[in-house]
């Protein structure tokens, strides 16, 4: 019985590598915010959420069988939430009455893996029950498949035969084993056997067969010899035990796995939910090859501002589609960070299978996906500000494969503008010949303007746009690179607003 | 051709040093032997390692054998048989200490099988593998002509008649409270197996083992002596074969095999320690030896000591070179501290150490001097005496040094006078120097009076190096003054490796 909610054919694995960039992923996308809306407090949530989102598909269909599901959830959210509670319960039976395998003999093992299975078969029950209620109201792929494998395995013939075992493996009447002699002709090989007539007279029927039988009773006080034949009749049954408590074990974790793998919708649900609140869209992405190269979309805006200010923000539109190097100029604080974030963060959302911050958003899967931010910080002792980032940008490129998208945020910026401006194109050419994609948030005039007297067909130009009155609108549009960065009127407001 | 040693090519066999050589911690020699014999305790090998040759011919020999059991195969097939004689040797101990009669013989019969069947495996592999060194085709005429002895012939025949016998015996057993019986086997179905299959379909990923690892130890207790006694009334014929075995022979396993599964392991545990350093990229190489040419060399030479502790770090082994031509004869090392000198001067010794015992050294190639003594001489540092006592003790032992030394002994000085006053350490050094160079003999001398370097033709200048562009930097590297000064300027880019063309080169399309 597999859950295969995530992927088509696959377990969700809660231990896979993260990307090696990670750390900087989640500090330049400030992701911690997205988890923390997705989690609502629930540490396991976060933690689903962030190995989810950092450990990105690779496929546009696996992305769309996430996409479907996650369209079941938001339809059906309250049986969803239901189907989520059967493993918590499971969770809390076990901490309410110290269920579990601690025993270090095959007998106490056996036991208390008795006792489990006892409590996984009610919770079992209940799940088949709601399968056999709610599983006409589902129609993606993953959760269609889902009941139909609960209600084709959990018959009730099945419970009966679980039942039956779980009595007959108290043993009233004795234990049969059968051994062979191992080395030094030692006794091997036990095997737990069930007598070939069985019923509760096994014994005696044994015992009248007219092969030679040789018995030896113990002496009242030998509690040695008691010990030792305590102890073979541990190895007999050890492998039973072991059968039990692997069984308990694996329903334990088919349960933590449908915990595991429905937290994530769940996050999504919670999500989608804040939201809404606040009147900002979602849209399903169209997620193509990482051999295309797509990037359009209207309304995107950058959700962890959104979930920040707790209000609706500003959203762009653009196509790029067909674009390889997307260089993005103009005004300080003009949103040229928060446009370049919303992209990392939709990307990611996207290939986690999500639905995007946006009225409506394309673009191709990417193999990887790299930032490299300016450092408002620099801690390190022994290296200075550039040495520092290009040792930062010497990392990426050693993890960096074809077909990645890497964002730039006023990188090289450390050293004057001529030789930043340099070192910037010789990386960006490099990586542009290489296939990855390059968005690159810039104020360096001379670096922009190389590339844009290049009038290369695969470079699109956006600019933070300025009203002509120097209002800032947040809004990033297409336009060429300008010589000012505007810094002039961010000290005339800081400087007038003091005054 | 007679099968003597795997470790000698004459029958006059060189008797075995139990003492280690006085040199041994100032070159960390005795690191490097812990090192290589830590894992064989049991086999005594030091020894070995404390008995250097001077005969280039025997040296040959352990060259050839070396380069046979290179090959992963012969290396494997020798591996698995003394495995086996491991066994054998545990097996047998365990016969000595059981009580119960039936368990005693078992073991006894187990011993013989593995026994039988290491030599035969043996016998086998040796057929079958490619060898060339005059050792192992001497060795392997020697196994293939025992095996076929009558008295090892019926030894395993009859080992393994009575094993099958005993394993094709079947009995349950029914346990109830205070009681057990004991029957014959008659086909009753796995229950385990069923309760499995039952819960078969909840199976997930890898779940926790829960069979319990019930081994008590070697010993019976008298419950399962009780069964065993019982099991074998129910089959008497097998365990009659079982008694006449163990009354028809004892002691079983040949001398020479013996010798050889010792002896062995000196090249097993030496190839298996430098097999580390080979898979970290650093090179070995079987140096040419001579005790009358005094023209030495090796190219890629690192100290195997420093390599071991620097084996699950980060940090790089550093190789370095020399050669002496005559009439050069003393390597004067001079330099910035902490640049490798002293490293570089033990690795001189060490390569000369290993040479003697017919080991590949580090390198990849090298002509190495079969010296009659290595005397080295290392400041300690941390020595609280004062001064004057030093260095009359200094004085003392260099005298005792040069007093035993000849013109074939190799001598390691390292910083000597160097807690004395610049002008006596500058006049003693350069007597002490001049009483080297007529012994003619080859020399190492770390120090840092700049002088010595130059004072005749016998003397060689190395330095220890740091990189032109930043001081700070040491590179390890030893190299003879003249070489040409390596000043490259690079560009911050250039260093991270960040240029168009590097970028290119590194991210693979």
């Amino acid at each position: 019985m597999k859950v295969f909610l995530m992927h088509r054919d696959l377990d969700f694995d809660p231990k896979q590598r993260l990307p090696p960039n990670q750390a900087d992923l989640t500090q330049d996308l400030e992701l911690t915010t997205l988890f923390d809306a997705m989690a609502l407090g629930d540490k396991f949530l976060f933690e689903v959420a962030n190995q989810v989102t950092l450990s990105s598909l690779g496929e546009p269909d696996a992305i769309r069988y996430r996409q479907e599901i996650l369209k079941d959830c938001l339809k059906n959210a309250a049986i969803v939430r239901e189907i989520y509670q059967i493993p918590i319960q499971s969770t809390q039976n076990k901490q309410k009455h110290w269920l579990g395998i601690f025993s270090r003999h095959p007998g106490g093992i056996l036991s208390s893996a008795i006792e489990m299975l006892e409590m996984f078969v009610g919770l079992l029950r209940k799940l088949k029950q709601i399968a056999d209620e709610h599983a006409g109201e589902f129609e993606s792929e993953g959760f269609k498949r889902f009941f139909e494998m609960i209600q084709q395995e959990l018959s009730e013939d099945y419970f009966t035969v679980v039942e039956n075992h779980l009595k007959e493996l108290r043993f009233r009447g004795g234990v049969l084993l059968s051994a062979e002699l191992g080395t030094g002709n030692e006794g091997a090989n036990y095997v737990l056997r069930k007598a070939n007539h069985g019923g509760q007279n096994w014994v005696r029927r044994f015992f009248a067969r007219k092969s030679p039988v040789y018995s030896f009773t113990l002496h009242p006080r030998d509690d040695h010899g008691a010990r030792a034949l305590g102890e073979l009749k541990d190895r007999g049954i050890n492998l039973v035990a072991n059968a039990v408590a692997q069984s308990a074990d694996h329903i334990d974790s088919f349960l933590n796995t449908l915990r595991l793998e429905l937290a994530f919708y769940i996050g999504c649900l919670n999500l989608a939910e804040q939201l809404t609140q606040m009147g900002e869209p979602i849209a399903f992405p169209t997620a193509v090859d990482f051999s295309e190269r797509r990037h359009s979309f209207t309304g995107l805006y950058d959700i962890c501002l959104a979930l920040t200010m707790k209000k609706k923000v500003v959203g762009n539109d653009v196509n790029a589609d067909g674009r390889e190097l997307v260089i993005i100029t103009g005004a300080n604080q003009g949103g040229k960070s928060t446009f370049l974030r919303s992209i990392g963060l939709a990307q990611l959302m996207m290939q986690a299978g999500m639905f995007v911050p946006a009225e409506s958003f394309s673009a191709n899967v990417c193999t990887g996906l790299f930032t490299h931010y300016k450092r408002e910080e620099d801690t390190s002792m022994k290296s200075g500000k550039l040495d520092e980032e290009l040792s930062r940008m010497s990392v990426i490129v050693d993890n960096i494969i074809p077909g990645s998208l890497m964002l730039l945020n006023e990188s090289f910026a450390a050293t004057n503008e001529r030789e930043g401006s340099e070192i910037a194109r010789q990386i960006t050419s490099a990586l542009l010949d290489r296939h990855i994609k390059v968005l690159l948030v810039t104020h360096q005039y001379e670096l922009a303007h190389g590339f844009h007297d290049k009038k290369m067909d695969n470079a699109i130009f956006l600019r933070a746009e300025r009203k002509a009155d120097g209002v800032r609108t947040f809004k990033v549009v297409e336009g060429k690179p300008l010589q000012t960065s505007y810094g002039k009127d961010l000290y005339h407001k800081v400087f007038e607003t003091e005054d | 051709m007679t099968f003597h040693s795997i470790l000698f090519d004459k029958d006059d066999i060189q008797g075995e040093s139990v003492e280690q050589p006085p040199f041994f911690t100032d070159l960390n020699l005795d690191q490097v032997i812990d090192a290589i014999t830590a894992k064989r305790q049991e086999y005594n090998l030091k020894p070995f390692f404390y008995s250097p040759l001077r005969d280039a011919e025997t040296i040959f020999y352990r060259h050839e054998v070396m380069r046979d059991m290179e090959a992963e195969m012969l290396m494997a097939h020798i591996k698995a048989f003394v495995e086996k004689m491991v066994l054998v040797r545990r097996y047998l101990a365990l016969v000595e200490k059981l009580d119960f009669n039936y368990h005693k013989k078992g073991w006894f019969l187990e011993a013989v099988l593995v026994y039988c069947d290491a030599v035969t495996d043996l016998a086998r592999d040796l057929s079958l593998a490619e060898i060339k060194s005059r050792g192992f085709l001497a060795f392997r005429e020697y196994v293939l002509t025992y095996v076929h002895t009558h008295g090892f012939e019926s030894l395993a025949a009859e080992a393994r008649k009575v094993k099958t016998g005993l394993s094709s015996v079947k009995y349950s057993v029914v346990i109830q409270i205070g009681k057990f019986s004991v029957q014959r086997y008659e086909g009753e179905t796995d229950y385990s197996a069923e309760v499995e299959r039952t819960f078969e379909k909840f199976k997930q990923g890898a779940v926790k083992d829960y069979r319990l690892d019930l081994y008590k130890g070697s010993g019976m207790n008298h419950i399962e002596a009780q069964i065993l006694e019982f099991v074998a009334r129910l089959y008497p014929e097998q365990f009659a074969a079982l008694d006449h075995f163990y009354a028809g022979h004892s002691l079983f396993v040949d001398e020479t095999i013996q010798v050889f599964d010792r002896e062995i392991q000196f090249y097993v545990a030496y190839l298996e320690h430098i097999a580390e350093f080979k898979r970290m990229g650093l090179v070995f190489c079987y140096p040419q030896v001579s005790a009358t040419n005094h023209d030495v060399y090796d190219h890629d030479g690192f100290d195997l000591a420093l390599a071991h502790t620097l084996l699950n770090s980060e940090k790089p082994v550093i190789c370095n070179d020399f050669y002496l031509k005559d009439p050069e004869r003393i390597i004067v090392v001079t330099g910035p501290n902490q640049g490798g000198k002293t490293t570089f001067a033990r690795a001189f010794g060490q390569l000369h150490y290993l040479a003697s015992l017919g080991c590949p050294v580090p390198g990849s190639e090298a002509q190495l001097f079969l010296f009659d003594r290595i005397f080295t001489h290392f400041e300690i540092e941390e020595d609280i005496r004062n001064l004057r006592g030093k260095l009359q003790d200094d004085l003392v032992r260099i005298h005792d040094i040069i007093a035993h030394a000849t013109p074939d002994s190799i001598l390691i000085l390292n910083e000597i006078f160097a807690s004395t006053t610049l002008k006596d350490a500058v006049f003693l050094s350069k007597e002490i120097m001049a009483r080297v160079m007529e012994l003619d003999l080859l020399c190492v001398w770390v120090t840092f009076i700049d002088e010595l370097a130059t004072l005749s033709e016998k003397t060689v200048s190395m330095v220890s190096t740091v990189l032109p562009e930043n001081p700070a930097l040491r590179t390890f590297k030893i190299i003879r003054k003249h070489a040409d000064g390596l000043a490259y300027a690079l560009s911050i880019a250039e260093k991270h490796r960040l240029t168009y063309a590097q970028i290119k080169e590194r991210i693979q399309p």
